[in-house]
């Protein structure tokens, strides 16, 4: 009986409590429901505000639109930049290639005056000069002239495309390559202007110190090569130097290897 | 043109070069050594650059070694008959080092920078 007693107090205890605690969230509820219907009507007064008066509706425009100008301009700057700064990569890189191709133009001008001045071998320093005008320049058909100190002709000393005797021989002063070799004067025809294999297109006189030492003349150039580069003008003015004095050198050893050997002879002689 | 090409070809970095004086010379140190990449002329003394090209592909140690023909012969039954032999590039005269670069790199497999 009296545990029926207790069981009913608790369970009266716990429908309290949850009664209790039922009431707080009730009174939450209503607290919150409260609030909103307050925020309700704050927004409500606000919009109807707002529809009432223009002028905030114009001003919040004028400053919208404000904002998509400035945001334009900005884009438009933006977009500025980035063509200048392609245009800029652009450049760097036409000139990167130009540099390039310098440096491979002067490695070739530095491989061409260290051969020429490798050996003092006229053989040697002549078949030099050939591959260079081959090699570097894609001449086909061209000469390689030498001036006679005594008598002022100017003789074919090798060739490449025809046989050496089919070069006319030249004076100095006269003619397209005696003119050259007198004056220095770099002669160049447009390629493919000549008329026949034998009319010159390039005339490269060579001379040491104001002294004619001969000449390289072109007739015709590779069949693949179109024209002249500013390589081809480069290289010009490289044989027209070092190509003269390495001729010239080789020319001077070999006359000084003839008077050794003589005055070996003539020294051999006495001592017999 | 020996000089030459070594001279551009040092572009490509660290690179041994074997140099040989003509056709017979060239096959003799392709077989003494070991070699990447073959350049060679058409117009060689002993043997000819197409008769080189043709003993390397019948060769089994050689024939998988890539040839670049560097050549004045800008005709294009000589180019025809190059590429037929197995050269992998056919490179006319006068030499512009850029391009032989380019085509040495494409031949051995080294990507364009």
């Amino acid at each position: 009986m009296s545990d029926d007693r207790s069981k009913g107090f608790r369970r009266g205890e716990e429908f309290l409590s949850m009664f209790s605690r039922g009431l707080e969230f009730t009174k939450e509820l209503v607290q919150e429901n409260e609030k909103l219907r307050k925020k309700i009507l704050f927004l409500e007064q606000e919009q109807s505000t707002a529809a009432h008066n223009p002028k905030d509706w114009d001003g919040l425009r004028a400053e919208l639109l404000a904002r998509i100008e400035s945001l334009e301009n900005e884009k438009r700057g933006t977009i500025a930049r980035l063509h200048e700064v392609e245009e800029e990569n652009r450049h760097f890189a036409d000139r990167y290639l130009e540099v390039e191709e310098e440096n491979n133009n002067l490695a070739n001008l530095y491989v061409a005056s260290f051969q020429l001045h490798s050996t003092l071998r006229m053989n040697e320093v002549v078949s030099i000069i050939l591959e260079i005008v081959i090699n570097l320049i894609g001449a086909e058909i061209f000469a390689i002239y030498a001036v006679d100190e005594n008598s002022g002709a100017i003789a074919p000393i090798a060739a490449e495309g025809f046989e050496v005797k089919r070069f006319p021989s030249a004076r100095l002063g006269s003619g397209l390559i005696g003119e050259a070799v007198a004056s220095g004067q770099l002669y160049t025809a447009e390629a493919g202007s000549a008329e026949d294999d034998m009319t010159p297109i390039v005339c490269i006189p060579l001379r040491v110190q104001e002294q004619p030492v001969g000449a390289i003349v072109i007739h015709r150039l590779l069949a693949q090569k179109d024209g002249f580069t500013a390589l081809d003008h480069e290289l010009f003015t490289l044989l027209a130097g070092h190509a003269a004095t390495a001729l010239f050198s080789a020319r001077l050893y070999s006359q000084s290897e003839r008077k050794l050997n003589t005055i070996q002879g003539f020294l051999e002689l006495l001592k017999d | 043109m020996r000089q030459l090409l070594t001279v551009t070809l040092r572009g490509l970095g660290a690179v041994e070069f074997v140099e040989a004086k003509d056709g017979m010379d060239a096959l003799r140190k392709l077989t003494a050594h070991e070699i990447h990449l073959a350049l060679v002329d058409i117009n060689m003394p002993v043997l000819d650059g197409l008769k080189l090209i043709s003993l390397m592909r019948n060769d089994p140690k050689l024939q998988s070694i890539p040839v670049i023909v560097v050549t004045t012969e800008g005709g294009a039954r000589e180019h025809e008959k190059a590429l037929e032999l197995g050269a992998c590039a056919y490179v006319t005269k006068p030499i512009r080092a850029a391009r032989l670069l380019e085509v040495v790199k494409e031949a051995l497999g080294i990507r364009a920078e």
